[in-house]
């Protein structure tokens, strides 16, 4: 499928809008999951921009396309795209994590507009976008979900259940995302507990299994419009991405899974996302 | 005659009436419909009953996805199950975000007597109350059951009910519409408030008949666990010397607990009736291992004379 030069371009630089903003409401001296955020920036530009139905007034729109994180630490970067696309002000973002803020650690549902569901406890998010979408077939609302989950976060079991029920309750508006960084927040994923390989695991579950990399906007979008045409079994895009991409000192580095930034750090960071 | 014996079987068979007309209505079961009587939901609708298979983690968080897209989900497994096993999905996720989700506990307390320990929930009240956010109800029998399932559906928000999984004698009205929240006196008297709930309503009712004449005993259906109605409670409480409570529950964190904080500024003695920090254990039948952990008629009247003759 064809892209416009300019589409992805715009999109390439919305990503990089999103990592910046995702490194102003991290701030200075407070940790924040700096890694996985830039990591999946790519990806949750292209939903939020590019693929989902979705009217920043009207967050609740009943045919609206869902995205939840089943990787809820990183909310910022939720946070980013929802600001960017206008479901608040993009000055809230400095206030993250403040006492009373809708914008929490994690993402809360009753907070904060366009937030699903309630994510943070890894392993759950899969299960809470397989329901949704199936509450979206059974009610005849023509929408998919789309679930971001992290290639360290599939350790939990209950990810597995929700493929296996995935497939049994033949769930074709279901779209899994794994940002697939290689790291968790202890180290490298194959020398702390290897989930590896991804692909064969998804395929024996029975799911239709796309793999890209994840910092390739053209190739981001023609997996998620190839995701629309699979009828009868959901779709995983297995995303290779490189963890804290675009701040050269946090990327592949384990200490930035949820890492704290000094003044210079902060001040490096916006520059190289400015470039 | 009341239409029917056990809970389980009201709860299922209100859940089909009253999903002919409110199609947001969804169960889920996890291999266990045929106990939960979610089977008899799947019978009639099955496009609106999802057979999770052995899985209830992810079955309660499927619900949770099912609630937010404006259906009414059940989730349905034995109480030690739907309440254990999914503890974490449920506080995450539907409890933080006020989801419209039902938890339903079956086969809870003792009622599972042959499978024993693990099968047999002492504790689910003690943990639902806990948690922010939760409404936790355990009806009294049969036809309570009918009018309580009706209400959870109607309240939004999450709820976690408790039910009993064996036949006993009704002893509430049937019919009488279930409030959330609202403690019901089934027997006036002065000296001495038994607060009772579940299996134990009937038992309490029995032990102040067995009192008449002796000690005068107000017996009270408190079929809501939390909410705790603190101002009914305290006041029907007024004047008597002290109170019982009794629960198929562990005596910590159930219904003697949140009716001990709810008084606690009246000061009354309290007697608790229930199980004593104990696990359960296989039995032959429900009777024999209700009266092995001390879930007897007896035990209420003897708690009731040791408040009397204080």
């Amino acid at each position: 499928m064809g892209y416009s030069k300019e589409l992805l371009d715009d999109l390439t630089a919305k990503a990089q809008q999103l990592r910046k903003d995702v490194i102003i409401s991290i701030g200075v001296g407070v940790a924040g999951h700096v890694g996985g955020s830039c990591s999946a920036a790519d990806l949750i530009t292209a939903l939020y921009f590019y693929k989902m139905k979705h009217d920043p007034k009207n967050p609740k729109m009943e045919d609206r396309d869902r995205l939840l994180l089943s990787k809820g630490h990183v909310a910022i970067l939720q946070y980013a795209a929802l600001a960017e696309a206008g479901y608040f002000p993009v000055d809230d973002l400095q206030h993250t994590k403040e006492i009373g803020f809708h914008l929490q650690g994690h993402p809360d549902v009753i907070k904060t507009p366009g937030i699903e569901a309630g994510t943070g406890s890894l392993g759950q998010g899969l299960s809470i976008g397989l329901g949704m979408a199936l509450g979206q077939k059974l009610q005849g609302i023509d929408a998919k979900t789309y679930v971001l989950c992290g290639d360290g976060e599939i350790a939990e079991g209950q990810i597995w259940e929700a493929a296996m029920a995935a497939v049994n309750f033949k769930a074709d508006n279901l779209v899994a995302i794994v940002d697939h960084n290689k790291l968790q927040a202890n180290g490298r994923i194959e020398d702390r507990f290897d989930t590896l390989p991804l692909i064969p695991k998804w395929k024996g579950f029975g799911w239709n299994v796309i793999e890209i990399d994840g910092h390739n906007m053209e190739e981001i979008l023609t997996a998620l419009d190839e995701a629309d045409t699979v009828k009868g079994v959901p779709t995983v895009i297995v995303a290779n991405t490189v963890k804290g991409k675009g701040v050269s000192f946090a990327e592949n580095v384990v200490g930035y899974h949820n890492g704290t930034l000094t003044e210079e750090t902060y001040k490096q960071a916006l520059e190289e996302l400015s470039k | 005659m009341s239409r029917f014996t056990n809970q389980r079987t009201a709860y299922g068979t209100t859940l089909v009436e009253l999903g002919k007309e409110n199609k947001k209505i969804v169960v889920l079961d996890a291999d266990l419909g045929g106990s939960t009587m979610g089977k008899l939901f799947e019978a009639e609708y099955p496009e609106r009953h999802f057979e999770c298979g052995i899985a209830e983690a992810n079955m309660t968080s499927m619900a949770a996805g099912l609630a937010q897209t404006g259906l009414i989900p059940t989730t349905n497994s034995f109480a030690v199950f739907a309440g254990g096993r999914a503890f974490d999905q449920i506080r995450q996720t539907i409890a933080i975000g006020k989801l419209n989700v039902k938890v339903v506990g079956s086969s809870s307390g003792f009622s599972d007597f042959g499978d024993g320990a693990t099968h047999q929930c002492v504790e689910d009240m003690a943990i639902f109350r806990a948690v922010p956010n939760m409404t936790v109800i355990c009806p009294a029998d049969a036809n309570e059951t009918v009018e309580a399932t009706k209400a959870i559906i109607d309240h939004v928000g999450p709820v976690y009910m408790r039910l009993n999984r064996n036949d006993y004698e009704n002893v509430t009205e049937e019919g009488k519409k279930f409030v959330i929240g609202e403690p019901s006196v089934l027997k006036e008297g002065t000296e001495v408030v038994v607060f009772a709930c579940g299996v134990m309503v009937g038992m309490a009712l029995e032990a102040a008949k067995a009192l008449e004449g002796k000690v005068s005993v107000k017996v009270v259906n408190q079929a809501t666990i939390k909410p705790m109605n603190t101002e009914a409670v305290n006041k029907l409480v007024e004047g008597c010397k002290g109170v019982v409570t009794a629960e198929e529950h562990n005596v910590m964190g159930g219904l003697g607990s949140a009716i001990a904080e709810a008084i606690s500024k009246s000061c009354k003695p309290i007697e608790f009736v229930g199980a004593k920090d104990t696990f359960g254990c296989s039995g032959h039948n429900y009777k024999e291992l209700l009266e092995y952990q001390g879930l007897t008629v007896e035990n209420i009247v003897k708690a009731i004379e040791k408040i009397a003759n204080l």
